[in-house]
């Protein structure tokens, strides 16, 4: 029993997902983490997990982005080396217009997209942390740590009841990639 | 969830019977994971002598220089810009339909998005090696951007549309690349979750180890969402800034407020029709027409039909306008396209872009396959002959008569822009035949929802009005996926 790691529900349908993940937390069984070939929605709020806060980063690239890139205009055609182009002023704001609004949108988004990358380790090469290699495609999966819940034939029950199709014991958290 | 169900008056956006979550990903993955069938092989061999010709009538520009074009001393710009505009316009429609529509929570656009977003980035690829080759010096091509130099410190001139058209044009291929490519991971981890050996060990890298976590989807979304919000403006400010690559010059044609929206539509008007050729071929041979219904192509073409009504308002206001500036040249400049040496052109533009749209108001037009594929394409034939009228037509009769010439194409012309054609569609089947040509997790989403199968569920279990069945039961008549036993399926008793 000890060799045990992760308790592996396995459903064919999002919705006994959500069934099973009611059923474990009524009975006090924690969930280590779900699964799913697509976004469930809904299944942060029923396990707790916290908004997100990509919207706040992205917020600030823009900043970043807005301002890096009028530093850009203002630096080269006010203050390095300003031009007489056809009797146009220094500091032309409106022709500052558009390429302030292209750099403010790359900036966001090339930052957001390395925050969320970087957040969930995601990168090229990276060894996938796969618990069922159908989570990708047709199953529905709920993750248990078997070692902070002891009653597994219990969890096994609450699992079928809900619908579950198969239920695992993993001995390795994840699976092998080798 | 199924806690509410969609009302039974929307029509399916996924047909079939038995279909599961298992049979999506078998049915999207059966191209990537099967040797190609011959329809691809002939296909990829054509458009491969096309790119073949790209290189040959580049590498025969860059050699002698922009002189190997039909150009003169008159008219400088002539097919190389048309060609940008066309396939920076094309690429527009990507972007509209995986930013603007899901913004507008249209679920349609899910089992579309996919292929789009990649026509967006291979169309973008060909507008930018345009913009390259007709520098001249393309070796110098990075002087476009503001670089500290030894040339005595002189910065780009910001004043400039050109300009601004590079920070734009990269702008909105890094952002697309970025969009399409963070939507592929999830698809790419089904990939590589049934692969084995070293296709596994390819598409692992590529998945950048997604794994379907409460945490990377919750995230996910939220990218997805945060990225369509500044796509939406983005896509916008492109053709918006193309069209002042014109509009802030003072030739007669070019001068005129009315181009940034004008260009904009016309870009979205273009590039529609080149999903629709692009969708109708690749349902038929990759037999995705279960994913891609009727209903897809009737929206399609429905937007072709206002955006092209659209670019037909623009054209009568630009007549208007010329008229009531009491300008001479600007005057002159247009009685010259309606009546001049390039009349035919213009005519072309004419009858393509505003007359067969107005077509798509008859609902048998808009739900035939073969003619929505024909009308596709004249409408993009129509939108690269309204490039060439607002390019050519303006410069070829200058301001003094002695400098008058007419523009005619080289080989190495209608090779550059040929060739382009067999690059974008050589790219274009390689990633059908590499990635999953619509996004698999997406349509997974529509399965409990929008499907037929979810739907004749409903009908069957009852407590629906007969009324509203009928209507749906109707809609159903123009799907060429669903079968008469289907519909008969949903009588009520």
């Amino acid at each position: 029993m000890s060799n045990i790691k992760y308790i592996i529900g396995s459903f064919a349908d999002p919705d006994e997902l959500m069934d099973g993940i009611d059923k474990l937390q009524a009975n006090n069984i924690s969930i280590y983490d779900c699964f799913t070939p697509m976004p469930i929605h809904g299944i942060e709020a029923k396990l707790g997990v916290k908004p997100s806060r990509l919207p706040i980063a992205a917020f600030c690239f823009g900043l970043l982005g807005g301002t890096l890139g009028f530093s850009l205009l203002y630096y080269t055609m006010t203050y390095d080396w300003p031009m007489n182009i056809g009797g146009k002023p220094a500091l032309p704001l409106p022709d500052f217009v558009p390429v302030t609004f292209e750099c403010t949108i790359l900036i966001t988004a090339l930052g957001m997209v390395a925050t969320f990358f970087y957040r969930n380790h995601l990168f090229p090469g990276r060894a996938p942390r796969v618990m069922d290699l159908r989570a990708t495609d047709d199953r529905f999966i709920i993750a248990i740590d078997a070692n902070d819940n002891v009653d597994h034939e219990k969890i096994e029950g609450l699992l079928k009841e809900a619908g579950a199709v198969e239920v695992k014991y993993n001995e390795r958290k994840y699976v092998s990639y080798e | 969830m199924s806690s509410h169900n969609e009302s039974i008056l929307r029509e399916p956006l996924v047909t079939g019977k038995d279909i599961t979550y298992a049979k999506v990903t078998d049915d999207i993955l059966l191209p990537v994971e099967n040797k190609p069938n011959k329809a691809w092989w002939i296909g990829f061999i054509m458009a491969a002598l096309g790119a073949l010709l790209w290189v040959v009538s580049v590498g025969y520009t860059f050699w002698t220089g922009i002189g190997a074009w039909g150009l003169n001393k008159t008219v400088g710009w002539a097919w190389d810009i048309t060609d940008f505009v066309w396939w920076v316009g094309i690429g527009h429609a990507g972007t509209l339909i995986s930013a603007v529509l899901l913004l507008f929570r249209q679920n349609w656009r899910n089992s579309i998005n996919r292929s789009a977003e990649a026509m967006t980035i291979f169309a973008v690829i060909c507008a930018a090696t345009y913009v390259v080759a007709h520098m001249g010096r393309p070796w110098l091509a990075y002087w476009i951007f503001p670089l500290p130099n030894q040339f005595g410190s002189l910065w780009v001139n910001f004043n400039s549309p050109l300009v601004w058209d590079a920070f734009a044009i990269s702008t909105y291929f890094t952002v697309s690349l970025v969009f399409w490519y963070c939507g592929l991971l999830p698809d790419i981890a089904s990939v590589r979750d049934r692969a084995a050996g070293l296709k596994r060990r390819i598409y692992s890298i590529l998945s950048f180890g997604w794994n379907g976590s409460v945490k990377t989807w919750q995230r996910f979304e939220i990218v997805s969402l945060i990225l369509a919000g500044i796509s939406t403006p983005l896509v916008l400010s492109v053709h918006t800034i193309v069209s002042m690559d014109f509009a802030t010059s003072v030739i007669p044609g070019w001068h005129t407020t009315i181009f940034p929206p004008y260009f904009v539509a016309g870009a979205i008007f273009s590039g529609f029709a080149m999903v629709q050729t692009l969708l109708l071929v690749m349902r038929k041979v990759l037999n995705f027409e279960n994913y891609i219904t009727m209903f897809h192509i009737e929206s399609m073409n429905k937007i072709i039909m206002v955006t092209g009504s659209i670019v037909g308002i623009a054209y009568l206001t630009e007549l208007f306008i010329a008229w009531y500036s009491g300008s001479e040249y600007e005057m002159y400049a247009f009685a010259n396209r309606i009546a001049g040496p390039y009349a035919w052109a213009y005519w072309a533009m004419m009858t393509c872009n505003v007359i067969s749209p107005q077509l798509f108001w008859f609902k048998k037009i808009r739900t035939s396959i073969p003619i929505s594929w024909v009308l596709s394409i004249v409408v993009n034939i129509g939108m690269w002959f309204e490039r060439f009228v607002i390019i050519v037509t303006s410069l070829h009769r200058d301001y003094i008569p002695s400098s008058w010439a007419m523009f005619y194409p080289t080989w190495t012309d209608v090779g550059v822009f040929v060739g382009s054609i067999g690059v974008f569609f050589t790219l274009f089947l390689l990633f059908l035949r590499f990635l999953p040509g619509i996004a698999i997790a997406e349509v997974k989403l529509l399965l409990k929802s929008a499907s037929l199968q979810q739907k004749t569920k409903l009908v069957k279990e009852g407590h629906l009005d007969p009324e509203q069945v009928a209507f749906f039961r109707d809609s159903l008549s123009k799907y060429d996926s669903v079968s008469e036993e289907d519909i008969k399926e949903l009588e009520t008793k």
